[in-house]
C-alpha cells in the first residue's frame, strides 16, 4: 500500500520518499487507534521500501510532533477493568508499539524525523527510532512519564542510553524538564536546526541527499552504527508493567487527566 | 559586560510576549497572570519558554516554571540566568 489516509496518519510517496504524517488532535497522543494505524504501517514497509529510498516521519499540527502516549485512554481503560486485565492490556499495548518501534528503527532506508513543538514522551520515542532528527527552533523534548511514576515505555531509554551519554540520560528522565532545539543540539540528539516551520522542508533536502547512496549501502552501515538494544528494550516493558501496578500511577494518571488548568504539561 | 536590569528583562519579555500572542504591548502588565491575560494553556507556556530561551539565549528548566504565572516573577527567574 503506497499512500494511506487515516484518523491518526497517512503516508504516501513523494519524490521516492515515504512521508509518514501525524495528524491526531489536539498533538498526536499515541493510543490504540494511532497504534492500529502504526501497524498498518510497518505492514506496508516491505513494499514502500522497494519504492522509495528514504522515510521522514513529520506532523501536520500546529501544537508539535506528538505530546506522546495517550494518558487518557490509558487511565479510562484502566478505570474500566479489572486491574489484573488492565496489567495484561497494559503489556500487550507494549509489545505490539515495541513491534512497531523496532521495524522503523530497523527499516534499512535512511529515517528522518521532521519535528517541531512539542516533541515528548511516546512521541519523543517515536523521533528516537529514527536515523535522523531534523529540528525546527520551536521544538521540544521531554521524558515526563517519572511525574506519573513510570518511566518511558516506547524504548525510550535503551535508545536514548545508545545514542547519548548517560549523565543527560539521566538529568532528562530524573528532572522530566524538557529541552528546547539548541540544547537538543548540543548533546547530539538533533543533528539539524531548522527555522520554524521549516522541518519538513530541510528533512526533504536531507533524504534527496540519501537518496544519491546504493541501498544495500545504506542498510549495511546501519545495520553496523545502529544496534538496536533488544535486551534492554523487552526490560523496559517488564519495567514498566512493575512500576504501572502501584497504585502510585493510578493516582498520576487520575490526577493529569482530571486536571482542569492551565499547567498539566508543566512539571 | 553587565546584565541587563530585571526592569530591562522584564520589558523585554512583555514585548516578546505580546508579539508572539498578538496582544497590543500596553494591556500587558508586569503582575498580569500571563495565562489569563495572553488566554494560553501550558503547552502554549512551552512555546513562550522556547522563545524567551532563544532570545535571552538561556536555559531555563521548565520545573522552574512551576507555579509561576505572572510576568514579574517569570523575569526573576530569567535574570537569576543571566
Amino acid at each position: 500500500m503506497n499512500a494511506f489516509s487515516g484518523q491518526t496518519l497517512s503516508w504516501q510517496i513523494v519524490n521516492g520518499v515515504t512521508e509518514l504524517a501525524l495528524h491526531r488532535d489536539p498533538c498526536n497522543e499515541i493510543g490504540s487507534l494511532t497504534l492500529d494505524e502504526l501497524e498498518k504501517f510497518a505492514a506496508a514497509l516491505p513494499e514502500l521500501e522497494n519504492n522509495s529510498h528514504a522515510l521522514i516521519v513529520h506532523s501536520t499540527l500546529k501544537a508539535g510532533f506528538s505530546a506522546g502516549a495517550d494518558l487518557r485512554e490509558l487511565f479510562q481503560r484502566g478505570q474500566a477493568m479489572e486491574k489484573s486485565a488492565a496489567r495484561r492490556g497494559v503489556r500487550e499495548f507494549l509489545e505490539r508499539i515495541h513491534c512497531v518501534m523496532n521495524t522503523l528503527d530497523a527499516l534499512p532506508l535512511t529515517t528522518i524525523a521532521a519535528v517541531h513543538g512539542v516533541t515528548f514522551g511516546g512521541g519523543f520515542e517515536l523521533a528516537l527510532v529514527c536515523d535522523i532528527i531534523v529540528a525546527d527552533r520551536t521544538a521540544r523534548f521531554c521524558f515526563p512519564e517519572l511525574r506519573l511514576g513510570l518511566i518511558p515505555g516506547f524504548g525510550g531509554i535503551p535508545r536514548l542510553k545508545r545514542d547519548l551519554g548517560n549523565a543527560v540520560v539521566r538529568d532528562l528522565l530524573l528532572t522530566g524538564r524538557s529541552f528546547n532545539v539548541m540544547k537538543a543540539q548540543q548533546i547530539g540528539l538533533v543533528s539539524q536546526i531548522a527555522a520554524e516551520g521549516e522541518a519538513l522542508r530541510v528533512a526533504r533536502a536531507t533524504a534527496s541527499q540519501a537518496a544519491k547512496f546504493e541501498k544495500r549501502t545504506v542498510a549495511t552501515a546501519k545495520e553496523f552504527v545502529k544496534p538496536i538494544p533488544y535486551e534492554e528494550l523487552k526490560r523496559e516493558i517488564d519495567i514498566f508493567c512493575d512500576l504501572y501496578s502501584r497504585p502510585a500511577v493510578e493516582q498520576g494518571l487520575r490526577k493529569f487527566v482530571e486536571n482542569e488548568g492551565v499547567q498539566p504539561y508543566l512539571p | 559586560m553587565s546584565a541587563p536590569t530585571i526592569d530591562h528583562t522584564l520589558d523585554e519579555i512583555l514585548k516578546l510576549a505580546a508579539s508572539h500572542f498578538k496582544v497590543p504591548r500596553e494591556k500587558l502588565t508586569p503582575d498580569d497572570d500571563f495565562f489569563k491575560t495572553l488566554g494560553i494553556d501550558s503547552l502554549q507556556a512551552l512555546d513562550l519558554l522556547t522563545r524567551i530561551e532563544h532570545h535571552f539565549r538561556i536555559e531555563l528548566p521548565d520545573y522552574e516554571l512551576q507555579g509561576v504565572s505572572d510576568f514579574r516573577t517569570l523575569a526573576n527567574r530569567i535574570q537569576a540566568r543571566l
